[in-house]
């Protein structure tokens, strides 16, 4: 047995510098007697409760526990289909490497732009990033995730067409339609889940679509934005950026915002967060944004006598936020998700104009590969919807939950079960996902898979 | 200490979409050879993708040299008051990044991630413990949706007791963040302000007269950004509740008392954490944080889902509250920094976070008793983790505003305070030192402010200009928000 170091003489923790003999000095130099002392204006009947937590532990068993605990996950190399809202992605190996760079990675927001050009002019090439995948003219530095994202884009829809009821074609994700209620019910929005675009009307603020939708497919987005733009409703697209290096641009179509996540580009899943949601708009929406923007400006002088004021960024816009606006701000966030911005900025650079279009042309040809073989197994059917990108849904010979077992004795983790849901081709189905970063060995070891199922079926 | 050296070209006018060359590349991306599956015309792109064309070691200096445009704790102090700004532990980072954690799914079966869930428990347990508040939902992404979390609880319990029409006032210090009237508006809620009371803490007289059967809650900041204790509070806890509202705390400041006393004990209901701040987690440059929920036995059932359960059968699962308003995420949270938070509690235990709170306390002192006499300190007393001194004196007698101050701190090396706020002192400087400071830091801290008191006698002109070693200079700030350019343009139509 072993346990952490303890001496009264010398700094309390690796974390905390300051020795006792630093402590008596300042002690001596506020004048008081100890630290305690210090906290003489807490209720002393409440002061210094008994706390149980475990004890500290040293670096070596901190890694020791931990590195149990993540042995203790599913193995990170077995093969896994899982989509539905997260996706394994081939990320470059330069966006870990420059997002864990500490000047980005341990400075706050930048309230000091004279050194903090880093993540401001950072912040303006998100901005730009975003508004050319989606074909907005606008776009904040990230919001938390996409559901708030696209919860804040409904607020406000509501704010600006002066309407209480927002409306959510069906398929979306389920956690979207979630986060949207909970930020509705504060605002005394309604929501409306709808089956068809027929249900929208004059009483919606806007509707809201996922592309891809829900369950895989591919959306034609121009005539939803048509039928909401004729009831005077705004068109919010949930898009898939990375979809978005091969998929017709949801402001090229006729939306009015777009958000989007922004998690798989930049990195591992992480359980599904820390995420980053984006959130584009046409320029008219500007002022209403929720959020930190970034602007360019210049110097007001230059330093050198006779020389050119130089090219700088700012937060801009500040009027809009909590921090000057108070109740009055378009949103309460404050800090937001920053560094995922940043990784998943120099992802989308890394990848460039040409090797994004080419990744996402390869999911769609590996996902539509992997579902061909399927279809053409005896006992197993793709049930279609229309043009899909990286998702499709599997009918086995068995039920969903039998054959997510079966799948799993063989160690691969099936796609999600959504055979609950309303839609008749979800019905006994699971929904897998295949994309650019799903290795062929993963493909081949869950057609064989399958193969014995059908067969023992 | 990071020395950042001026730009000799005007690196900002040009952006990674101006650098490069056409038909250079970062990355190879494989060939598809398998059978080619057709996608419809219709819904391919029609416009050219605009993005930056340039090779990997381009790229890579590119955002290098960013990235020395930039200060973080690991380039130096970095005492921006209410932020928390300590060293983050590199351990932390190493912990979260293993692939068995980074790898996992958000869909995953339960049963195959409970590596990270049991984690979560435990952080649960341990934050509860903190607090004194024995419910915890560890979903908000931040401190922001932390108190939103929060308000809606409120609201839910109120309607379950049918005295939600009438409650539609939240009351709310002058000196609160903004984050909280802003969070009361978006839950629906009117906000009445409570202005603070000479000794710093709360105007206890306004707020019993204030309280009646039309306000929903309290929105209280402990220790306030003022840095000061809020006297009494656990009294005032008790007429907000006789007078049938809740009282919620803006855990912020949780860096001055771990250990030492608890939200729940003094009376609270339910209070929001930053695990960024006061566990410690990188910042990011602004975000991801992580903004946990606790509350009492009476807001349990309406917590946000996820919670964190284990089961008779020794598993450990998500949950929903019975009552809960909702979700907050698409999924369960910022599960990569409360990993972070989880090593950060660890590391420390009860007594290393006792002597985090008494050395962030002692520090603020320090630094306090160091600067008295060369600004004014509109609160005289005690502190605990931040300190705010005012300007005014420099503004009044030599012209020079907490901003000029501001930003010639940076030429001394230093991140600036936070300034302006909180908004009931005039040319506020607001100084958190954190435990993490050596005491030679916070003494060359207090000598850097002390020079440039004298300096605003002596040369006000210098400080007019500051910062001069800086990246780049002041920025006209008026410009960029009349003009706004927000995106990157083709050169030609470029306008700056």
């Amino acid at each position: 047995m072993t346990s952490s170091r303890s001496s009264s003489a010398g700094s309390p923790h690796p974390y905390i510098p300051a020795t006792a003999a630093d402590r008596a000095r300042m002690l001596e130099r506020i004048g008081v007697a100890d630290v305690d002392a210090l906290f003489a204006d807490l209720p002393a009947t409440l002061r210094d409760p008994e706390i149980d937590l475990p004890p500290a532990l040293t670096e070596p068993e901190l890694i020791a526990l931990l590195g149990a605990r993540a042995a203790a996950n599913a193995d990170p190399l077995r093969p896994s289909f899982l989509g539905a809202g997260a996706y394994r992605r081939s990320v470059p190996a330069i966006v870990s490497h420059l997002t864990s760079r500490s000047e980005f990675s341990t400075a706050y927001t930048p309230y000091q732009p004279e050194i903090s050009q880093g993540t401001l002019q950072s912040g303006f090439e998100f901005q730009s990033v975003v508004c050319e995948l989606t074909g907005m003219d606008v776009a904040n530095t990230g919001l938390y995730d996409v559901a708030s994202a696209t919860a804040e884009a409904c607020l406000l829809a509501a704010r600006v067409t002066k309407r209480q009821t927002v409306a959510l074609l069906e398929p979306i994700h389920p956690g979207t339609v979630e986060v949207v209620r909970t930020y509705a019910r504060g605002a005394g929005v309604r929501v409306d889940q709808l089956a068809s675009i027929d249900d929208v009307s004059d009483a919606h603020a806007c509707l809201v679509v996922q592309q891809p939708d829900y369950l895989g497919a591919i959306v034609d987005l121009e005539p939803l934005a048509d039928a909401a733009h004729a009831h005077d409703a705004l068109l919010v697209t949930v898009a898939d950026p990375f979809a978005l290096g091969l998929l017709r641009a949801p402001g090229d179509a006729g939306a009015d915002i777009v958000t989007g996540e922004g998690r798989d580009l930049a990195g591992a899943p992480a359980f599904g967060g820390p995420s980053v949601g984006l959130f584009a708009a046409r320029s008219r929406f500007l002022r209403q944004m929720p959020g930190r923007i970034v602007g360019r400006t210049r110097e007001l002088h230059s330093r050198e006598e006779g020389g050119q004021p130089r090219t700088g960024y700012v937060l801009t816009l500040q009027a809009r936020e909590q921090f000057i606006r108070r109740e009055r701000a378009t949103s309460n966030v404050s800090t937001a998700q920053a560094l995922i911005a940043l990784a998943f900025t120099i992802a989308m650079q890394t990848l460039g104009p040409h090797g994004l279009r080419e990744s996402a042309e390869l999911c769609y040809q590996r996902a539509h590969d992997a579902a061909r073989r399927i279809a053409r197994m005896p006992g197993f059917a793709i049930p279609e919807r229309g043009p899909w990108f990286q998702e499709f849904l599997v009918r086995g010979p068995v039920s969903p939950a039998q054959l997510t077992d079966q799948l799993a004795t063989r160690g691969i983790t099936a796609g999600l079960d959504v055979s609950a849901r309303p839609e008749p081709e979800a019905a006994n189905a699971l929904l897998f996902a295949v994309t650019e970063a799903t290795p062929d060995a993963h493909v081949d070891a869950l057609i064989e898979a399958l193969a014995e199922i059908g067969a023992e079926a | 200490m990071t020395v950042l050296r001026p730009d000799s070209e005007d690196f900002g006018a040009r952006l990674s979409f101006d650098r490069g060359e056409p038909g250079r590349r970062a990355v190879d991306v494989p060939v598809w050879r398998g059978e080619q599956t057709l996608l419809p015309d219709a819904h391919l792109r029609r416009d050219s993708l605009r993005l930056p064309e340039m090779s990997q070691g381009e790229l890579v200096r590119y955002y290098t040299a960013l990235s020395a445009r930039n200060y973080g704790i690991d380039s130096g102090t970095y005492p921006l008051g209410s932020c928390t700004m300590k060293y983050n532990p590199k351990i932390n980072d190493l912990i979260a990044s293993q692939p068995g954690f980074a790898d996992a799914h958000p869909n995953a079966p339960q049963a195959e991630a409970q590596g990270t869930l049991r984690t979560l428990l435990e952080l649960r347990h341990g934050l509860a413990e903190l607090t004194g508040l024995p419910h915890v939902s560890l979903a908000p992404a931040a401190g922001a949706q932390g108190e939103l979390a929060g308000v809606l609880m409120i609201t839910a319990a109120l309607e379950d007791r049918g005295e939600l029409a009438p409650r539609r006032r939240i009351l709310v210090p002058d000196s609160a963040h903004g984050t909280n009237p802003a969070t009361a508006a978006m839950a629906g809620f009117t906000v009445t302000q409570i202005p603070t009371a000479e000794d710093g803490s709360l105007d206890h007289a306004m707020i019993e007269r204030e309280l009646d059967e039309t306000v929903a809650a309290v929105m209280v900041t402990v220790p306030n950004t003022l840095g000061l204790w809020e006297r009494g509070i656990e009294e005032v806890a008790v007429q907000i509740h006789d007078a049938g509202a809740y009282l919620y705390a803006d855990g912020a400041n949780l860096n001055a008392i771990m250990g030492r006393v608890r939200y729940g004990d003094l009376g609270f209901d339910v209070a929001h954490l930053n695990l960024h701040k006061s566990f410690s987690t990188p910042h990011g440059g602004g975000g991801p944080g992580a903004g946990p929920v606790c509350c009492s036995d009476e807001l349990a059932p309406y917590l946000p889902t996820p919670i964190v359960v284990e089961g008779d059968d020794g598993l450990v699962r998500f949950a929903a509250p019975e009552r809960s308003i909702g979700r907050l995420q698409q999924f369960h949270g910022n599960v990569g920094v409360l990993l972070r938070a989880y090593a950060y509690l660890r590391a420390l235990g009860l007594d290393g976070l006792r002597a985090v709170s008494g050395q962030a306390v002692l520090n603020a002192n320090y630094l306090r008793v160091l600067l008295h006499g060369h600004y004014d300190l509109p609160y005289d007393r005690p502190v605990l983790h931040e300190v705010v001194f005012s300007g005014s004196r420099q503004r009044r007698e030599h012209g020079v505003r907490t901003y000029d101050i501001a930003k010639r701190l940076i030429d001394h090396g230093f991140h600036p305070p936070t300034v302006y706020f909180p908004l009931i002192v005039e040319e506020a400087l607001m100084l958190e030192p954190t435990e993490t400071e050596p005491p030679e830091a916070i003494e060359a801290l207090a000598q850097a402010l002390i020079a440039i008191a004298e300096e605003a006698e002596r040369d006000p002109d210098i400080m007019h200009g500051a910062p001069w070693s800086s990246p780049i200079g002041r920025l006209d700030e008026t410009n960029a928000a009349r003009r706004p350019v927000l995106r990157w343009q083709e050169p030609a139509s470029a306008d700056v």
